[in-house]
């Protein structure tokens, strides 16, 4: 991405617009760890591109979606996520110990990492800038309502929130409430509700009406 | 170590600004990318473990650490262990030049561009045995110990002193406080369920709960 990115966006306060002297800091590293024998470049190049166009978020919403059609996908991955996932081919670092969290009509699940930026690869890929944010791993664990309202949603107070500070090696994936109005639709339309951020806790799943309206946003 | 990453809890850091998830790109700069890429060949030499990796970056002055973006906390972090772990030097890290090549049993373990597609389906357990029987049982009634080690710990401050439920045990798990001095060993490993109110207080959210994976260390009989 181009660095004139930052000027359509107003989040200096995470991600500022990086000084020349830090481009040419990453720049004189690569070259003299290249040099020294200890990095291939066309590898990172390989890294950086699955992870641009193969490990994402997608592959999580496939795993929703998945559990949504199949009650016994659902049970497995609500007992054994790691292995239930596995068999769905998402697999590697940062998803060796997962566990998926559900949420239902009176529970909802929020993930956050406080001491760092611990976030499920496989499956959603790199976390988002705000994931990392200072603001929302100081907020999530203290004032999550507060957090979600942020993100525009609202719970009824008889709803209770859960959140995981993933703090060890294992991974949260939340499963969202299948939407209304979906019992016809098909495993892939089904995941095309499946928002990132509701598999962070952040937000619900799309709702069909939502899904119409954002199309025809886009037409 | 109570440093600047330590941040469950805190204010005046403003408001979350999520950039919407369709416009989001995985990078914001390519030099982001390339840090991404560096700590992950890197990290492929097998000269540290990730706990060190997490700690050289938590190493800083806590203003440091909330000043720089994400990936320049990596850059930091990498530096550092390059130049602790002697495979840089610090006229090299200045210059950017080798003066000289790092030794063959390093170079061996080279992450090759024709390695990456089977590396990137493997993981790393950190599932790790101990000789011990787990101390604790779902139900339990526990308490955070209160403790404030220099170190490298996984035990955030705000949970320090505070009473919680096992929820459930997820096995023995390599303890990250000595991993991050490279001794790795296997220590159990609880999900512990902390009632709003009993981290916040009057200040709690209602019906809300935080659960927090806390190695046995890190925990004692309430």
């Amino acid at each position: 991405m181009s660095e004139h990115h930052h000027h359509h966006h107003h989040h200096d306060h995470e991600h500022t617009e990086p000084p020349s002297d830090l481009v040419l800091r990453v720049k004189s590293l690569e070259s003299l760890l290249v040099e020294k024998g200890l990095v291939d470049p066309a590898a990172i190049d390989l890294l950086i591109d699955a992870y641009e166009t193969k490990i994402g978020p997608r592959n999580g919403a496939r795993v929703v979606a998945r559990a949504w059609s199949d009650p016994a996908y659902k049970k497995w991955l609500l007992q054994d996520a790691t292995a239930a996932i596995a068999s769905l081919d998402y697999t590697g670092r940062q998803g060796e110990h997962m566990k998926v969290v559900e949420n239902t009509a009176k529970r909802h699940n929020l993930v956050v990492c406080t001491l760092c930026s611990c976030y499920p690869w496989p499956v959603l890929g790199l976390p988002p800038v705000w994931y990392k944010s200072a603001a929302y791993r100081a907020r999530a664990v203290a004032d999550p309502r507060g957090v979600l309202k942020e993100f525009e949603t609202e719970l009824a107070e008889d709803v209770e929130v859960r959140v995981w500070d993933s703090t060890s090696e294992v991974r949260f994936l939340v499963l969202p409430e299948r939407p209304a109005g979906t019992d016809d639709w098909s495993e892939e339309q089904l995941s095309a509700l499946v928002t990132r951020n509701s598999m962070i806790g952040v937000e619900k799943a799309r709702s069909p009406q939502e899904m119409g309206s954002s199309d025809e946003r886009r037409s | 170590m109570n440093g600047g990453h330590d941040l469950g809890g805190m204010h005046g850091l403003g408001p979350i600004n999520a950039e919407p998830e369709d416009a989001e790109s995985v990078f914001h700069a390519d030099w982001e990318k390339r840090v991404f890429g560096l700590v992950r060949t890197i990290g492929a030499l097998g000269r540290w473990t990730s706990d060190a990796s997490r700690h050289a970056r938590e190493r800083q002055h806590p203003a440091d650490y909330l000043r720089h973006s994400y990936y320049e906390n990596w850059l930091v972090g990498l530096e550092k262990l390059l130049l602790e772990t002697g495979l840089v030097t610090l006229e090299e890290l200045a210059t950017g030049k080798s003066k000289e090549l790092a030794s063959a049993e390093i170079r061996s373990r080279l992450l090759k561009a024709e390695d990456v597609a089977a590396v990137l389906p493997r993981g790393s357990s950190a599932a790790m045995p101990t000789d011990t029987t787990p101390r604790f049982q779902p139900g339990d009634r526990v308490r955070a110990i209160n403790r404030h080690p220099l170190g490298h710990t996984r035990e955030p401050r705000y949970v320090r002193g505070r009473v919680g439920v096992i929820h459930e045990y997820h096995g023995a798990h390599v303890f990250p406080d000595l991993s991050a001095e490279g001794v790795k060993v296997g220590r159990h490993l609880y999900g512990v369920r902390f009632e709003a109110a009993e981290l916040w207080g009057e200040n709690a959210n209602d019906n809300s709960a935080v659960y927090v994976d806390l190695w046995e260390d890190y925990l004692e009989p309430a």
